[in-house]
């Protein structure tokens, strides 16, 4: 049809399909008209009245077949066929609003799962950064070290990279930090990047006012205090004023001026974080401390990405990156030695929550098929029950002409409308859910995980709809094959024997159901026992009663010299705190986000592999540190206030470093080779958890923080007293020594363990909620499936009564269908699960795949819902009363 | 009875056009003139005459509005639009090709 004829017909066809009883009523009048002129001529020949009338309506034919195909000549079917089921379709919803509401609950539930995770996927691991463009091109850079462990990248290294790699479009660095923010007297620490100053440019982010940075503005030290500020904090902070470009700001006591704010929803580039200002790689040292680093080679401090060249892949832009970290090996050996340099796409990034969150993700992604799978077979199993009722309606239909296609095609409908209905539903779910990940994460500071609920999640959904569509429309359309006209049309048989055929089926969805369902709940049950674990495992030192905290002292612009000081008085005074049995500094506080500094190592008889260069982490603590967390001493002595800066190097090692490099023997009193230096061992300290409770017992050596001195480290204090009293003191005692000072959060070291086991808590959550969701939608469909058999024969079990069956009988006859059915799909799920289990693989702790104590608990759990399920249909097949049946 | 097996397909719609480029007309006068001019050799039956009027009507071929007939009762005319007339001359030419074809045919065989 060309474009003139469209324009042409438009409008008619348009009439057709909204005023077709206007339509239609036409229709009727130009067809009487005819009949009547033809009656008239037919009187003329001098028929009688009822003979022309008769021989008239011969003449033109059957006259309501005749409408039908003025009606089909106006090629209406398709689209009024598809209005028409759905206004059919509507109808039979409402007349049977238990099972609609059921249905769509259903589906909802199902849909929404999916669309959650979906969106989190997108919103956490695909598509984290709103507003950046292009981010499938996006990788995050990381320097790796021998034994796969994860460092930074020093600023020359980095520049070297972006200079060196052709494949890259860009490459920026955005290195996550802290500062004190002061506005008028109040002090508060906020999340900030340090990056460099192509970082708006190469993201494709303009500032909503002023400008981004400019070439040479991360270069030199402290050299360009400038500041671009996010939007909710030129809202909230600066109260919008739009003439802020040009102000200054004292971010760490260094006033800084305030040369842009970013766009409204764009909040950096940091998984888990909204960033609240962003300030040149210059000023590394105003926040970060510790001298001069953008010369330091060995200095690695920085996160950064790349921007590959539209087209190019992973692989080939991460070869020519390793090239490019080989030469840098080449070149500088004495700070690059075995180091390599690394990609990960965006979902990946070993630097920020990406990294906890992504194999949990993962995992849901498998989950929430699940969950919709038996959602779609509860729907199904209700649908099936429905096409037996409706079985006499079918016949009918096809006994007046109708096709089986056109039956086809209304049963394809109404499953469409409770797909479209339910995947609304899940969209709402979805949006609720939008921010529960943040929720789920036991973090003390305000993180950030949003969902995006973008076109790719919903065309997702879309996708998710039609598939749900094909699912539980064409089960039972293919119910309509084995319809036969009489049947039905007869008499209802009323014996569950009659309807084998689909009782199979309908068998084989709660068996699905209950395979499904048995193995969430084994992942659910084996992530409990791992949360339990986690949480009952000692990490090796003592989490009670022990504080850990620090004190703002970079941002005050402290020095080493004057941070030295204050440290010592400050441990003097909270010794003195009642309470307080202990307080030490150290650099690393165990479990925390922060990373090991690493030193190599080298040892007097310890024969190194050819290739290996002996690399080991290690903590900087003060005086008292082991005994604040009681790490147990296995010999030789503690750091003592002695060991300072004007004190010999000494050391302390870890077991698992004495087994490695002393085979064992007591290293008390040998040399250990440092970064400063030789160092004398003086005491070996009991292995305990440094990163993540799952880690595998790992060499680390203690060296004191005099002789290896930070400036800012965390504070450990073992008290008596309520974190809430220690903090006040503690905050007292600061503020007399320097009242300019502000203290980082104070959490307990229990709480942080807990966030360690953050994964595995997010994980069980997640598994367990839609666990039980699945469990839920399974019993509803063992319950459905059995209260149908029970009411379908009535009949049989009547006769059975009358026979001399007693209600114990029956109960157990019908409870035994159904744990039939439980012990098919339990079988069918426990082996899948052997399998499937092993995908929850690194968020397990203590705990195999395959614990038995964990599958028969599942069992259990599984079994008692099965009986509860059949339970009532059991207890109504009970009441059966023979007399009343065989009479009916 | 709704329609006769030897009339080619297409050629009610062709004759129906044809006989509308004459004048505008109601189904009633068109099925009393296909009767006249065929001399009821087609045999067109009433039955398949309103299908294909809402047919050709779909395709923006004719054109159908209500007025008063000469008996002053409303009817529903049906007229020529400009496609129509396309359509009807593409038909026509066909037709004779066709009809030249086949009439040559049967020339051949006689000869």
């Amino acid at each position: 049809m060309n474009l003139e004829q469209w324009l042409y017909c438009l409008p008619l066809r348009l009439r057709s399909l909204f005023h077709s009883n206007q339509v239609d009523q036409e229709m009727k009048e130009e067809l009487s008209e005819h009949l009547e002129q033809q009656i008239a001529e037919n009187i003329g020949k001098g028929m009688s009245a009822e003979e022309a009338r008769r021989s008239s309506m011969l003449a033109l034919g059957g006259l309501t077949q005749i409408e039908q195909q003025c009606r089909d000549a106006r090629g209406k079917s398709v689209v009024q066929d598809f209005v028409q089921d759905l206004g059919y379709g509507f109808r039979q919803l409402r007349r049977s609003p238990g099972f609609s509401a059921l249905a769509i609950l259903c589906l909802a539930l199902g849909v929404g799962a999916n669309a959650a995770v979906f969106s989190w996927v997108e919103g956490v691991l695909f598509r984290p950064y709103p507003m950046v463009s292009h981010q499938e091109q996006l990788f995050a850079v990381a320097g790796t070290v021998p034994g796969k462990r994860i460092d930074g990248l020093s600023w020359p290294d980095f520049l070297d990279l972006r200079r060196e790699c052709t494949l890259c479009k860009d490459a920026f660095v955005t290195t996550i930090t802290d500062s004190t923010l002061n506005i008028g007297d109040h002090a508060e620490v906020t999340t900030g990047s340090l990056v460099s100053a192509n970082y708006f440019d190469a993201l494709g982010v303009h500032p909503l006012l002023g400008r981004g940075f400019e070439t040479g503005e991360d270069v030199g030290n402290d050299s360009h205090p400038v500041v671009v500020v996010s939007y909710q904090m030129w809202r909230n902070r600066f109260k919008g004023d739009s003439q802020i470009v040009g102000k200054t700001q004292r971010l760490n006591n260094v006033p800084h001026t305030i040369i842009g704010v970013a766009p409204e929803g764009f909040y950096g580039t940091f998984v888990g974080r909204a960033m609240q200002f962003w300030v040149p790689a210059s000023m590394a040292e105003t926040f970060e401390g510790g001298g001069y680093k953008l010369e330091d080679r060995g200095a690695r401090w920085i996160e950064s990405y790349v921007r590959l060249k539209p087209g190019v892949a992973r692989a080939p832009a991460q070869q020519q990156i390793s090239a490019i970290a080989e030469r840098l090996q080449a070149s500088y050996p004495a700070t690059n030695r075995g180091r390599g340099i690394s990609i990960w796409p965006l979902w990946q990034t070993p630097f920020n929550q990406a990294r906890i969150i992504g194999p949990t993700l993962e995992i849901m992604v498998v989950v929430v098929a699940f969950v919709l799978l038996i959602a779609c077979a509860n729907v199904t199993n209700l649908l099936l029950v429905r096409s037996f009722v409706r079985g006499r309606e079918m016949s009918v239909r096809l006994a007046i002409g109708a096709s089986r296609g056109r039956l086809l095609k209304q049963l394809l409908t109404e499953g469409l409308i409770l797909a479209a209905l339910g995947t609304a539903g899940g969209f709402l779910i979805a949006f609720w859910c939008r921010h529960l990940l943040v929720k789920l994460l036991p973090e003390g500071r305000a993180l950030y995980l949003p969902g995006a609920i973008d076109l790719r999640v919903m065309a997702m959904s879309a996708g998710i709809c039609l598939l749900v569509t094909l699912v539980i429309g064409l089960v039972p359309a293919s119910q309509t094959r084995h319809l036969d006209l009489a049947g039905p049309l007869k008499a209802e048989s009323g014996s569950v024997v009659a309807a084998r055929s689909r009782g199979w089926i309908r068998s084989g969805l709660v068996m699905v159901q209950v395979c499904l369902s048995f193995i969430l709940l084994v992942g659910a049950a084996l992530l409990l026992e791992s949360l339990q674990r986690i949480r009952t495992t000692s990490p090796g030192f003592s989490t009670t009663s022990v504080a850990v905290t620090g004190v703002a002292l970079v941002a005050s612009g402290y020095d080493v010299p004057r941070a030295k000081t204050f440290q010592t008085e400050l441990i003097d005074r909270l010794s003195g705190l009642p309470g307080v049995e202990s307080a030490a500094f150290a650099a690393v506080t165990p479990l925390g986000y922060e990373n090991y500094p690493s030193s190599p190592v080298a040892v007097d008889g310890y024969q190194s592999l050819p290739n290996e260069q002996p690399e080991v982490e290690y903590n900087q603590v003060g005086a008292g540190y082991l005994a604040t967390l009681k790490i147990p001493l296995l010999s030789g002595r503690e750091f003592l206030r002695s060991d300072d800066e004007n004190a010999p190097l000494v050391a302390i090692v870890n077991r698992t470093m004495m087994l490695r490099y002393w085979k064992g023997e007591d290293p008390v009193g040998r040399r250990l080779k440092v970064k400063a230096g030789w160092a004398r061992v003086v005491g070996v300290a009991a292995d305990s958890k440094y990163e993540s409770m799952g880690e595998i017992p790992k060499p680390l050596f203690y060296v004191p923080l005099r002789q290896d001195f930070v400036i800012e480290p965390d504070l450990n204090i073992r008290t008596t007293e309520s974190l809430q009293s220690t903090l006040a003191a503690v905050l007292r005692e600061v503020q007399a020594l320097d009242p300019n000072l502000a203290m980082y959060d104070t959490i307990t070291l229990q709480e942080q363990v807990n966030r360690a086991a953050s994964p595995q808590l997010v994980a069980a959550t997640l598994i367990s909620t839609l666990g039980g969701l699945a469990l839920l939608l399974s019993a509803v469909g063992l319950y459905g499936l059995m209260s149908y058999s029970v009411a379908q024969s009535t009949r049989e079990l009547g006769l059975r009564m009358a026979l001399g069956a007693d209600a114990a009988n029956l109960l157990r006859l019908v409870v035994l269908r159904g744990l039939r059915l439980t012990t098919g799909g339990v079988l069918f799920g426990a082996v899948a699960a052997l399998f499937l289990t092993r995908l929850l693989g690194q968020l397990l702790y203590h705990v195999s795949p395959d614990d038995p104590v964990v599958f028969a608990s599942a069992l259990v759990v599984m079994t008692v819902i099965a009986i509860s399920a059949c339970v009532l249909p059991a207890w109504r097949a009970s009441r059966t009363d023979p007399a009343r049946v065989l009479r009916d | 009875m709704s329609k006769p097996p030897d009339l080619v397909q297409g050629t009610l719609d062709m004759l129906i056009l044809k006989i509308l480029a004459l004048q505008p007309m109601n189904g009633w006068t068109i099925s009393q003139r296909l009767k006249q001019i065929s001399s009821d050799v087609l045999g067109v039956s009433d039955g398949s005459l309103y299908p294909a009027l809402h047919k050709l009507e779909h395709h923006g071929w004719i054109r159908a509005e209500w007025k008063s007939s000469d008996n002053n009762r409303r009817s529903r005319f049906y007229s020529l639009t400009p496609l129509g007339r396309k359509q009807l001359e593409k038909e026509t030419a066909n037709w004779n090709r066709v009809s030249a074809a086949i009439s040559g045919i049967v020339r051949l065989r006689e000869a």
